[in-house]
């Protein structure tokens, strides 16, 4: 359905002869929310992570089919050796079909990069955390009609392909970020493993995500009438995860095509073929099926969570510190007292461990005086 | 020596020309045969991720089957694994020892990987210099385990160099003949690999990381070697694996766009590693590790300890003489500590006498003196108890007056009398 057709109303058209009554016409809401929607707009925030080197700016140009990094500049190796972390923010608005979208690409320069790379994603999640906040204190105002939301809604993380599966890097990345944003694992640069590989590797990558307990966005399930058709595609797309990937910024020609590939001297590998590489099915379920999903799950999931775990602290440092600091308004909470009390309890618990200390301490000085 | 040092020998020797075929044109021959019957030795260290295809590599360029096994990603510190091989060609035996990095950039904090591969390299010279200084020695039995050659595995990037390979690097570029390789070369394809190439040789160069160069200095191999000098670093590609092309069986890659032949030049730099690795630079890579490496480390072990080649007046001091002057050194400190302990040892025992002779005559002191005390208190008492008996005495004695005058006097008046004794009594 495009914005200009629209929902002719049954009852004229009535081929059985129904009477009028029977009509109410909110039939036509799905058509609304699209109209409404084509003129609002949509936005999208994306990131991508992983060591320099695995494609992720080829691929993201080849997702969006755009050149987002004209003039990059990339560091040395000698420059690496002690870098930090950078976040860095593209937005661009592209069009098809009337459809407009804001598109932001985060993307994370120098992660995994330095030798010594302990605790390398937390400029990461403390900028996901601002984006948060930030959205948090725009919700709270008392103006709130034109709020940018800037938080993150997809985080592509690239493995590559190169080693037997997790490394420790990877697994300490993704499961620092699991509560604050929607993690997809990819596996990079794919067209260095045969298919006998990439099954193994698959498997071993899903394996350890299980052992470990990581949290990856998981595909919601297929509504119960959808066809056997599309069941049986988001089947595929749940057991080809995560997907294997190659992004490529050239257009070669073969088979008398022009496609998107790479070429070798021993034959091309295109990107959209699919018995090559699963970047049609990344694509389908980022943008064409999923990106709705995503944004809320980014809504009703992590910024919920954030927001609780948020106001949780506030209220309790106001109860101990008696002051009314918070920027947001915040109402007083049904159960304050069970708070306090709870507070209380424990610091009462403190004092009579260290009252009981003190006193086998004195207990001990004089019994050894006495001797 | 140097070219040069044998011309200035030859100075004494003219060069004379021969009328006839004498024979000792056989001499190399001879040399091949004897290394032929003894065997070649050789030692490859392989550093790189894990995963990268190191052991894949070995597999191919060594045409067996080695049997390693996957290593995981979780070793918490990076280690060494060295296996050593027995290989046969038509009548040449060689001992090869693979030597695989085991978790090489799988930690967090990767500052501490390039230490253990320095140290297992330096343990090798070590345990060669403590063979050559022994007495007894057997230099042509022993079981050289020093590294001839390290290939360096470099991830496919396209973009540059990991910092940590240019840190490792660094670090070994001293100590052991570098050869970069690119790993898993089928994911770069020819422009991207033109360009990634002159990027690494030129951050090394940059950085002064010294790799090792094949040697142009022989006729017969310099222009090969030229040409390869400028191909580093080799892409190459591994695989144990074989496909049918044609009508031979090749080892290859199959992949759904195409099949990568891993001896196809076109394809990757397989064959020119192999060819320049083992086939023309083998025995100058030995060469090189003992010449070079072998005696940088010497000079810096032995300069240590404090050898010098010249004492101070300048003149050529031999080792044993320094020996010597060590020894004799050590000792005579050994024996001047072991005075000066002793020493210590007397003066403290004396402090420790004095000082309890000074603590006995005090307690003898404070003896005599509760003594003298004590014999006061009792003289005293001695006298108070004798006045009290001499009390005692009198009273009695007074008693049994009073009783004897009172017996007497009972008949007659019996209250005067009771009163004069009262009276009496009252007296006493």
């Amino acid at each position: 359905m495009t914005s200009n057709t629209r929902y002719k109303s049954r009852a004229l058209r009535s081929e059985d002869g129904r009477e009028e009554k029977e009509y109410v016409g909110f039939a036509t809401l799905p058509n609304q929310v699209h109209r409404k929607s084509v003129k609002k707009g949509f936005d999208f925030t994306l990131m991508v992570a992983g060591e320099s080197g695995l494609g992720k700016s080829t691929l993201v140009n080849s997702l969006f089919l755009t050149d987002l990094h004209k003039d990059r500049k990339l560091l040395n190796a000698e420059e690496r050796i002690s870098q930090t972390v950078e976040i860095t923010k593209h937005t661009v608005d592209i069009e098809e079909k009337g459809v407009k979208l804001k598109l932001t690409i985060v993307d994370t320069p120098g992660f995994g990069d330095a030798v010594n790379n302990t605790e390398c994603w937390r400029p990461i999640t403390d900028y996901i955390d601002q984006q948060f906040e930030q959205y948090f204190r725009d919700e709270s105002g008392l103006n709130r009609k034109n709020i940018q939301d800037n938080r993150v809604h997809c985080c592509l993380y690239f493995i590559p392909p190169f080693g037997h599966g997790l490394r420790p890097v990877d697994i300490e990345f993704m499961k620092a970020l699991q509560d604050k944003v929607n993690v997809v694992p990819l596996i990079s640069k794919s067209d260095c493993l045969t298919p006998n590989e990439i099954r193994k590797l698959k498997d071993r990558v899903r394996e350890e995500i299980d052992t470990f307990g990581i949290k990856v966005y998981q595909f919601p399930d297929c509504d119960s009438d959808e066809d056997e058709d599309a069941r049986q595609k988001d089947r595929e797309l749940k057991e080809s995860t995560p997907f294997a990937v190659i992004g490529s910024n050239m257009v070669v020609e073969t088979r008398g095509q022009k496609v998107r590939g790479r070429l070798y001297p021993w034959g091309i590998v295109e990107v959209e073929n699919q018995s090559h590489c699963d970047f049609v099915k990344l694509r389908t379920m980022l943008i064409r099926t999923h990106m709705h999903d995503l944004k809320d799950i980014t809504c009703d999931c992590h910024y919920e969570n954030y927001r609780a775990h948020c106001i949780h602290t506030m209220t309790s440092k106001m109860n101990t510190d008696n002051r009314v600091e918070s920027p947001i308004p915040i109402l007083p909470l049904s159960t304050p007292d069970v708070e306090t009390a709870k507070l209380i309890k424990m610091k009462d618990e403190e004092l009579r461990r260290m009252q009981e200390m003190l006193q086998k301490m004195q207990q001990q000085m004089q019994h050894e005086q006495d001797l | 020596m140097t070219t040069s040092d044998i011309a200035q020998g030859d100075k004494n020797a003219r060069p004379l020309s021969l009328s006839g075929h004498v024979g000792f044109d056989s001499l190399p021959h001879q040399l091949v045969n004897k290394s032929t019957c003894q065997g070649f030795c050789f030692n490859i260290l392989c550093i790189g991720e894990t995963g990268i295809g190191k052991s894949t590599l070995m597999d191919t360029l060594f045409n067996t089957n080695f049997e390693n096994f996957e290593s995981s990603h979780f070793e918490p510190k990076v280690k060494l694994r060295a296996q050593t091989y027995d290989l046969q060609e038509s009548n040449v035996r060689l001992k090869l020892t693979i030597v695989n990095t085991v978790g090489f950039g799988d930690q967090m904090n990767k500052q501490e990987s390039y230490q253990h591969v320095v140290d297992y390299i330096d343990t090798q010279f070590e345990s060669y210099l403590q063979e050559e200084l022994k007495i007894k020695r057997s230099l042509h039995n022993y079981h050289d385990s020093r590294i001839h050659a390290c290939l360096y595995f470099i991830a496919p990037s396209g973009h540059s160099l990991k910092s940590l390979d240019l840190v490792t690097m660094k670090k070994l570029d001293s100590k052991v003949n570098i050869i970069p390789v690119i790993a898993k070369a089928d994911t770069i394809s020819k422009s991207e690999l033109h360009k990634f190439k002159i990027k690494i040789m030129s951050e090394l160069v940059s950085n002064g990381v010294q790799i090792y160069q094949f040697p142009t200095d022989d006729e017969t191999v310099s222009k090969i070697n030229t040409a390869m000098n400028g191909i580093l670093p080799f892409a190459v590609v591994g695989s144990s694996e074989e496909v049918k092309i044609g009508n031979k069986m090749v080892k290859a890659r199959q992949y759904p766009w195409g099949v990568v032949q891993v001896e196809n030049e076109n394809h990757c730099d397989f064959v020119k590693l192999r060819e320049m690795l083992i086939c023309v630079n083998m025995e100058d890579l030995r060469e090189q590790t003992h010449t070079r490496h072998y005696e940088l480390y010497r000079r810096c072990k032995l300069e240590e300890m404090g050898f010098t080649d010249t004492n101070p007046e300048s003149k050529p001091v031999s080792l044993q003489e320094t020996y010597e002057a060590k020894r004799h050194e050590f000792l005579g400190d050994l024996q001047r500590r072991e005075e000066e302990m002793r020493q210590m040892f007397v003066q403290r025992v004396k402090e420790k006498e004095t000082e309890l002779k000074e603590a006995e005559r005090e307690l003898q002191g404070k003896f005599e003196q509760l003594k003298r005390l004590h014999s006061e208190e009792k003289s005293k008492l001695d006298e108070k108890r004798r006045s009290l008996e001499d009390e005692i005495n009198t009273f009695s004695k007074k008693k049994a007056a009073a009783e004897l005058l009172q017996g007497q006097s009972f008949n007659t008046n019996a209250n005067l009398k009771k009163d004069k004794d009262r009276k009496n009594s009252g007296f006493m």
